[in-house]
């Protein structure tokens, strides 16, 4: 058993209208020192090894379902799943 | 000329779309249920305003995988018109039926109030019952309707004439060029985000969305039965 960490997040072209709200709460909390905020997604999946290579099984499922490329970037960590 | 409007799990606005072809324009229309698989008894494609699938994940994005939705783009294939309104553009989008994405509102807010639309290209089966540049208020009511494309998109939107509708006033999403509806290269699936279907009769506030509905008949009619 694998486990997948998707990290999900705007394009750099893509404005990012809750980041800047948040980092607008920052410098209002007097963190002068954040320059930027984007805000993404964090998706964690749990896949059992079979046949299919698990990089060419998760890209498929990033660019069908998990992500919307026109407006989002991913990137994903494949590690073996702890059991319990 | 028959109708389909294609209800979601979350789908809201779909009893307004139906009561806007039914008795306002007297034509025939069912709903279909998202786990349908054959569109081929309609003659127009109607996917509403909601929250298909709670919005999860992004709007219209599971929606895009439910089996009807592969009959949808086989209709729009088939050139029969589809159109999309609110949650249905986004789900047009997702589906890669029209170009471009829906965000979140530049303000964050959901916003739900008349605006002023204006016409911009009323050469489509969707707008000849419009003027060019003619000025119609519909009522909007989303959270997520600031159209987003990149430049080169955009540029082809532009040069093919499908931008459809803009927001005449101040934009109140954020959406590039004030973008309010765009249309494919091929002219039979339209998307937009105010709701024509909740402006078909004066009691309820105006009537400037039933020549968007009159206007798809009008073309199916001359198509479709002037050869009798």
């Amino acid at each position: 058993m694998k486990k997948v960490k998707v990290y999900v997040t705007l394009r750099e072209s893509v404005l990012d209208p809750q980041g800047s709200a948040v980092m607008g709460a920052l410098h209002s909390m007097e963190y002068n020192e954040v320059k930027d905020v984007r805000i993404g997604k964090f998706l964690e999946l749990q896949i059992e090894e079979g046949t299919r290579d698990i990089d060419s099984v998760v890209k498929e499922m990033c660019e069908k379902l998990l992500t919307n490329t026109v407006i989002e970037d991913y990137r994903y960590e494949v590690e073996e799943a702890v059991s319990k | 000329m028959k109708f389909a409007v294609i209800v979601f799990p979350g789908s809201n606005c779909d009893l307004d779309m139906y009561h806007a072809i039914k008795d306002e324009l007297g034509e025939e229309v069912e709903y279909v249920w998202h786990d349908e698989k054959d569109l081929s008894g309609f003659d127009g494609i109607l996917l509403p305003g909601g929250f298909s699938y709670g919005d999860y994940l992004r709007c219209g994005a599971m929606a895009k995988q439910s089996n009807v939705m592969s009959e949808v783009v086989k209709a729009a294939e088939a050139g029969k018109p589809v159109l999309g309104i609110c949650n249905g553009f986004q789900v047009l989008t997702e589906a890669g039926l029209l170009p471009g994405a829906l965000l979140r509102n530049k303000n964050l807010k959901f916003m739900c109030r008349n605006v002023e639309l204006k016409v911009v290209n009323n050469e489509t089966q969707f707008t000849t019952g419009y003027e060019k540049d003619e000025v119609i208020q519909i009522p909007i009511a989303h959270g997520e309707g600031n159209y987003y494309c990149d430049d080169e998109t955009l540029a082809s939107l532009i040069e093919n004439n499908q931008i459809v509708f803009k927001y005449a006033s101040e934009g109140p999403n954020g959406s590039i060029e004030d973008i309010a509806g765009i249309i494919n290269e091929k002219g039979n699936v339209l998307g937009m985000m105010p709701h024509p279907e909740r402006a078909v009769h004066e009691l309820i506030g105006g009537s400037d969305g039933l020549a968007l509905f009159k206007s798809i008949v009008k073309q199916w009619r001359e198509t479709h039965v002037s050869h009798a």
